[in-house]
């Protein structure tokens, strides 16, 4: 046991005294987690809009002051005339331009209707298309209020709720999906370079040559990342909820098991690819290309798997982020128990085990 | 005399690319308990090679290997707690002091330090004062006297060491066979690898490899003596036209460099020296000595090679 606990010692001591990696590995969850909640976003927010007002009177003041209102809209020129518009798109200052006719109000008094022109910057078509929705949203509110006031006999209006995330906010989504990126890179990359870095020294020939056990090797290897990983869950977690403003609606230790079960499953990977890789290069290419890659493509964090073509959805299914991504989701944000995710925890229960016996009975005990 | 190793036609190959590399080719040989045995030959012998088979790190293709009667394939736990192997290559963590290296190794084997400190003493009073410092800014030779303090901290009956004075100067060289002398003396089997002929006398007895094979294994004496010729150096001023012209008079029979002279050996026993010389005077060369010599491991190395 002694011998064990020494040579875990020794991984830490490895892993300490390499300052820059032990920088990135740090530093890593939390710049992504910044990145992706600050500059990474795909929500719409303070776009740039002109108004072309043509009436001026009191309904088309108050429809613009809730536009400007609105933490979506920045009004940032006001036309005078259809000329400026096409001159004001061209130069990429504005993405939307408001439209109201001549006598707005006076025609909606007397008429019951009157038009408001939305144009878009359709170049990027999203963007574009959620604009006009929150544009629409808000001239129905400003109709809305105004039939309170007085009688129209019968108006139906649609009521919206975005359950789980009200807001609409892109952090509920990436959450889970850097936990799941982050903690698959240090588990599987980091393991598989250090067990590899002892190859590539002749290290490992010496431990080979002395009675240890393999599988304490490997133990002793999968603990201090192990460690790390639990911080950098850890750090994830208090800048979702503290910064980002994610809450965590489920079980806190549900939460946390399940990031166990998926960093161990993550260092099995990383154990299996140091058994065929030779060199640290090497060792970093598998992992970034067959697991860094599919993490970010298949967990559905990114893509959308239900929109991929069958046999991606099918390949989708033997990545173990995606399974991980659907508990976080269920336990972080919909606040759902075991109950709900004991399926997806099964199956990465199910790929930990079949990875740790492959890359134990993988593990030479000879150099060949 | 119970044998510490013992080596049954061994073969071993390997597969690079398409191309099959015979590594050993048909090697035997056996080693005593408390010997000093060396391995001579140069890159690419199957020195290696055939450390690994012995300490388990690989299975020959044909034969078999004993170490302290243990069967090198089926008993190769028992064989991993006896023995101390100290790679080719520097095998210690960069990142690591001297002392936390020694420990390692020691909780490795399960012993300490202090168990065993007799054993390591000579040595370790050596890198005693630099025990804080990290073995990757350790000088060559100092680098070379932890590894071997790491693989004896276990008292190992044998010890393996591949090629350990390879890249080490001259005075850490004699140095570190001084040590080797003294564990000798505390009962320890050693087989030592190495590319340096000179070295060779060094050793109780010797295995002359080349190519994959055991030339001739015999005590150092007992290989110079079995040199059938007479030997000759010869030195002049301009060494590089002598050797030209040496190598192709016909009464040379061979001609090879050996620091400030060339070794040559006559195609006729009997060959006058006188009429050699003669002949290069008059090819204009100057300062020309020539000498009788007794004949060194690495003359006795080339002649086998031209066998």
């Amino acid at each position: 046991m002694k011998q064990f606990f020494y040579f875990i010692r020794k991984e830490f001591y490895h892993l300490l005294r390499d300052r820059r990696t032990l920088f990135i590995l740090f530093g890593m969850p939390v710049t992504q987690i910044l990145i992706f909640g600050f500059a990474l976003t795909n929500e719409v927010k303070n776009s740039r809009i002109a108004i072309l007002d043509n009436s001026k009177d009191e309904a088309t003041t108050a429809i613009i002051h809730q536009l400007e209102a609105s933490r979506y809209f920045d009004i940032v020129e006001n036309l005078n005339s259809y000329a400026e518009l096409e001159p004001t798109f061209q130069k990429g200052q504005i993405r939307l331009a408001v439209v109201f006719p001549e006598q707005f109000q006076n025609s909606l008094l007397h008429t019951n209707a009157a038009p408001i022109q939305l144009i878009a910057d359709a170049t990027d078509p999203n963007v574009a298309n959620t604009l006009t929705n929150y544009a629409s949203a808000i001239i129905m509110d400003y109709q809305n209020s105004m039939k309170e006031t007085q009688d129209f006999p019968y108006t139906i209006t649609t009521e919206l709720r975005m359950l789980y995330n009200p807001q609409l906010k892109g952090s509920y989504n990436f959450v889970p999906g850097v936990m799941a990126m982050v903690l698959m890179l240090v588990g599987a990359m980091m393991t598989s370079i250090s067990i590899v870095r002892e190859k590539e020294l002749g290290t490992m020939e010496i431990i080979l040559v002395s009675p240890i056990v393999p599988i304490r090797v490997i133990v002793a290897k999968m603990v201090p990342y192990l460690l790390l990983s639990m911080v950098n869950i850890a750090s994830i977690l208090l800048l979702s909820v503290y910064v980002l403003d994610v809450p965590i609606h489920g079980s806190l230790t549900l939460l946390v098991f399940e990031c166990f079960l998926f960093t161990l499953t993550a260092l099995a990977l990383g154990l299996l690819i140091s058994s065929i890789s030779d060199s640290q290069q090497v060792a970093m290419l598998v992992s970034l290309m067959g697991l860094f890659l599919p993490t970010i493509m298949f967990s559905g964090f990114m893509f959308p798997i239900e929109n991929m073509p069958i046999p991606l959805q099918v390949i989708s299914n033997l990545v173990p982020a995606k399974w991980f991504y659907y508990i976080v989701k269920d336990v972080m944000i919909k606040g759902t128990g075991l109950e709900t995710v004991w399926k997806e925890t099964l199956v990465l229960l199910g790929m930990l085990i079949v990875l740790l016996t492959i890359s134990i009975k993988k593990f030479k005990v000879r150099l060949e | 005399m119970e044998s510490a190793v013992k080596v049954e036609r061994v073969f071993k190959n390997f597969q690079s690319g398409k191309t099959q590399i015979e590594a050993l080719k048909d090697i035997s040989f056996e080693v005593g308990r408390g010997e000093l045995f060396g391995l001579i030959g140069p890159d690419g012998a199957g020195k290696t090679t055939l450390f690994r088979i012995l300490t388990t790190l690989m299975i020959a293709n044909k034969g078999n290997a004993w170490v302290d009667d243990l069967e090198v394939v089926n008993d190769y736990k028992e064989i991993r707690k006896r023995v101390g192997y100290m790679p080719g290559r520097f095998s210690l963590y960069q990142d690591l002091t001297v002392e936390e290296n020694l420990s390692f190794f020691a909780t490795l084997f399960g012993t300490t330090l202090e168990e065993n400190y007799e054993l390591v003493k000579d040595i370790y009073v050596q890198i005693e004062p630099f025990k804080k410092r990290r073995a990757g800014a350790l000088s060559g030779g100092m680098k070379q006297k932890l590894a071997l303090s790491c693989a004896l901290i276990h008292r190992p009956s044998v010890l393996f060491l591949d090629e350990p004075t390879t890249g080490v100067d001259a005075v850490s060289r004699q140095e570190f066979w001084e040590l080797l002398r003294k564990l000798q003396l505390q009962g320890i089997t050693i087989i030592v690898s190495t590319p340096y002929m000179d070295e060779a006398s060094l050793c109780d007895r010797v295995a002359l490899m080349q190519d994959g094979r055991i030339m001739d294994i015999d005590t150092p004496k007992g290989i110079t003596q079995k040199f059938s010729k007479p030997l000759w150096a010869v030195g002049a001023a301009d060494m590089y036209s002598l050797m030209n012209d040496l190598r192709s008079d016909e009464r040379v029979d061979t001609c090879y460099p050996f620091g400030q002279y060339h070794h040559i050996t006559f195609a006729e026993v009997n060959q006058e020296i006188q009429g050699i010389e003669k002949s290069l005077v008059d090819k204009g060369h100057t300062n020309l000595s020539i000498q009788k010599i007794e004949p060194t491991i690495e003359d006795c190395f080339m002649e086998l090679m031209n066998q």
